[in-house]
């Protein structure tokens, strides 16, 4: 049945070989490692240890709003230092940092075919100033004064102001620099899995036959190196003006009496600064998502992806356009309004394309042989959320409606649906996924289906509500809402049920914990390839794969990364690696 | 925000050009084994480290475009006094000029492998660029010393911040230079110097035209320009 026509029988020698870095000692082999994989998992481990950090801070945050005035330890100015710290570790060096540093860090190389990074030091410095970062961001907590709680977008001239905690201590300052420093680590990290994707394919992997994994994190690889420079300038500017007293955002102002040394600043620069990084960072965490997502349904569906040119298109055009919907976050700024107009418009063309992959996504599924994984329940559950927190952003993409919603909890549960709960569930599904490969050992099937009702219906109890909430006008960042006519009776009970669900969704991920840690000795064995895909990070000699990933000489790819149930192959995939026509037209012919 | 979206127009428009090129229309699922076309698309012929170099510059390039986009906007306010700059800073400009030729010639050496005349090129860059970056602080405190200090006026603070971060980039700079010339003076195989050469010569070259774009922007004739582009469109 296998037909290889003559051009298939290239000989591998006309792979070109890398130098690769060998180590030599325990330090360097899993400390100061080189190597994409190592790196990888250092990066997840880190992140999923401050994102740990940001879990408490929310149950601290849900202790005060559920149960208001219980909790002495809990002031405003803890309020307002929890939300803030939590905001940022989640969007930045959780979701950031887990996707492209963790994910992007394993899963490039071997998905390409390249046995490491193409700047393997570098990529081991990128780590180590991210950890750097993260422990600077720590230090914030027991700093005087504290951690900043100017609120994750930092805006001034409130964010280094007395009032504000950290404003006028370190808090703010190590918050500043926290990110500058991350910047430059990413900046590292991102320029590897620029190039990789570029210069490492192996033979015969072309553009169209990368893995829509791989698209995803390389298009969000490169919106993240022309989006975040603008949160280094902000920073910058904004540090000058905390620590020198310029006054580049800084209008002049009286605070407590006293007029400031600040004269002039514009608070509207920093937030066009801060939106020109924050609106491409949600497709920066979603982009990866959407290409993980797309891999998950189609290797558990053993059905080739709908519409594969149209899903890579998608992934340009939503990278593309994130750049110009920016001021869509600040409406209420006071800005002209036919830019309101234009911003508007262009969020709303933003549908289309994403609208495209949720279609292709549902279309992969019909009629497919739908394997109810936990990784795939995962991947579904993603889908529905995303539809989720996107229609809620229709809503807000428009002036007349973001104007009355803005800052109120609708805000809240839109942005935690399309970028909080979305992301992190397909987080969990690549976990749940990629473990038997990172590991050699599968996590526990009923300890990851217990994890994923209560994790999926949890958060929907949780974040539903306030959608209602938010309607009610129940405003966002406000630690007491006691004495308020909105707050009814019935709106203290809807806060205090959603307090109950957080608390219990975040039990659900110790079980997630025990069970990582647990399966890493006690797991099932997983074999190369337990969940019979394609790609080629499957078809390593060893699991978990060796230095170098790939044997002696590097796989050539011979096909799309989708070939599940082809008619007339022997079985329901054919990997990537594998030469010859399954086609049953040419069969025939 | 202009100048940030028309620097980012420019790399979509060189994004949509590369990828115009990787037949992005292609139907994967029809087409399997190693056709002869294939084999084209598969990397550059470029090395690795010049394109990795590239990538690097854009997002500088971006850095930089985002500054200059935040001093357009400020420079609206009402409080905003020019400063006047040094006359120091066209003899620094010329020094930088001088240390892109050098290192030009040295890449122009290192293709015919003399090994003299390279060495020559890196030491005049290096020492040039050593003299800009002294000029520079000189400059500095010459403005200091006239009371145009970085806390009196934003147009003083955004002199500070760009020509500083100016500054930095070419000290960043100075260590890849450093290390191509320890290659140089301790014979390094001539293919890997010649790489090295190449990058610091394209580096020092992009950092140039940052240098006069800045230039040009802190002595107020990128504003003109504009103006008189604004005008012509309207």
């Amino acid at each position: 049945m296998v037909d290889v026509t003559p051009a298939d029988a290239v000989p591998p020698a006309e792979v070109g070989e890398v130098e690769l870095y060998h180590p030599h000692s325990w330090w360097t082999k899993y400390v100061f490692s080189q190597d994409a994989k190592v790196i990888a998992v250092q990066y997840s481990a880190t992140a999923t240890a401050i994102g740990l950090v940001a879990l408490v801070l929310s149950w601290l945050m849900r202790l005060q709003l559920g149960f208001p005035g219980t909790f002495d330890f809990i002031t405003p100015e803890a309020y307002y230092q929890f939300i803030t710290m939590h905001g940022m570790i989640m969007v930045i060096y959780l979701l950031t940092a887990l996707f492209l540093g963790g994910f992007g860090n394993y899963l490039i190389p071997l998905m390409v075919g390249a046995r490491d990074m193409v700047f393997p030091y570098v990529n081991m410095l990128s780590y180590w100033i991210y950890l750097l970062a993260v422990l600077v961001l720590v230090s914030s907590f027991f700093a005087p004064g504290g951690p900043t709680g100017a609120g994750w977008t930092l805006y001034p001239p409130q964010a280094i102001m007395t009032g504000t905690p950290g404003g006028q201590d370190w808090g703010i300052i190590l918050m500043l620099s926290s990110l500058i420093l991350f910047i430059i680590g990413f900046t590292m990290g991102g320029l590897n899995y620029v190039v990789t994707v570029l210069q490492g394919r192996t033979r015969g992997m072309t553009l169209m036959r990368l893995p829509l994994t791989v698209w995803g994190i390389f298009t969000a690889t490169v919106m993240a190196l022309l989006a975040f420079p603008a949160l280094f300038v902000a920073c910058v500017m904004m540090l000058l003006d905390r620590a020198l007293g310029t006054s580049f955002f800084m209008p002049a102002i009286v605070e407590m009496g006293q007029q400031l040394q600040h004269n002039g600043g514009s608070p509207i620069l920093f937030q066009h600064l801060f939106w020109f990084f924050g609106h491409p960072e949600v497709y920066i965490v979603a982009l990866p998502a959407f290409g993980i997502v797309s891999d998950l349904i189609s290797t558990h569906a053993r059905k080739n992806i709908f519409g594969y040119r149209m899903m890579v298109w998608a992934i340009i055009a939503i990278g593309a356009l994130s750049f110009v919907v920016w001021a869509h976050h600040m409406y209420v700024s006071g800005m002209n309004p036919y830019f309101g107009f234009f911003f508007a418009t262009t969020t709303l063309i933003i549908a289309v394309p994403t609208a495209i992959k949720v279609y292709n996504w549902v279309l992969t599924l019909w009629r497919g042989d739908i394997h109810l994984t936990t990784p795939m329940l995962f991947a579904l559950a993603f889908i529905v959320t995303f539809v989720n927190g996107g229609l809620t952003g229709l809503f807000l993409g428009n002036v007349v409606v973001d104007v009355p919603l803005s800052d109120t909890m609708f805000v809240v549960a839109h942005f935690h649906m399309v970028m909080g709960v979305a992301p992190i569930l397909v987080i969990f599904g690549a976990i749940y996924h990629w473990y038997p490969k990172v590991t050699g050992r599968m996590l526990d099937e009923t300890l990851g289906k217990f994890h994923f009702w209560v994790t999926f219906l949890g958060a929907y109890l949780i974040f539903f509500p306030m959608h209602y909430l938010g309607l009610m006008g129940v405003p966002r960042r406000y630690a007491e809402l006691t004495d308020m006519t909105i707050m009814t009776e019935s709106a203290h009970h809807l806060n205090s049920f959603i307090s109950i669900m957080a608390f219990i969704v975040g039990f659900a991920q110790m079980v997630f914990l025990f069970n990582l840690i647990w399966s890493i000795r006690h797991g099932r064995e997983a074999g190369g390839n337990p969940w019979r895909a394609t790609t080629l990070e499957w078809q390593t000699p060893q699991t978990p794969p060796a230095h170098g990933n790939f044997g002696k000489e590097l796989p050539i790819v011979y096909r799309w990364a989708y070939d599940y149930s082809v008619p007339g192959a022997k079985e329901d995939f054919i990997p990537q690696n594998v030469p010859g026509d399954f086609a049953p037209s040419r069969e025939s012919a | 925000m202009s100048v940030i979206v028309v620097f980012l127009l420019v790399i979509a428009g060189f994004a949509g050009w590369w990828l115009s090129h990787q037949r992005l229309t292609a139907k994967p699922w029809l087409e399997q084994g190693l056709a002869g076309d294939f084999v084209g698309f598969d990397r550059s012929a470029l090395p690795t480290a010049k394109i990795g170099l590239g990538v690097f510059l854009a997002v500088v390039g971006c850095l930089f475009s985002l500054f200059t986009s935040a001093y357009f906007m400020r420079m609206g306010l009402p409080d905003w006094q020019s400063l006047p700059l040094p006359r120091l800073l066209w003899l620094n400009t010329g020094v930088l000029v001088l240390s892109s030729v050098a290192l030009q010639c040295a890449v122009v050496a290192a293709r015919k492998g003399q090994i003299d005349n390279v060495r020559l090129g890196l030491a005049t860059a290096g020492l040039t660029t050593l003299a800009f970056l002294v000029g520079q602080l000189m400059a500095w405190r010459q403005l200091t010393g006239d009371g145009y200090v970085l806390t009196s006026n934003p147009a003083n603070s955004f002199f500070y911040l760009i020509t500083g971060m100016h500054g930095l980039h070419i000290l960043g700079g100075l260590v890849g230079l450093g290390r191509t010339s320890i290659g140089a003076w301790n014979g390094a195989r001539p293919e890997r110097l010649r790489l090295s050469v190449e990058l610091c010569a394209m580096y020092w070259h992009f950092l140039l035209f940052v240098w006069l774009c800045i230039f040009a922007l802190l002595a107020g004739w990128a504003a003109t320009f504009i103006d008189i582009c604004r005008q012509l469109l309207t």
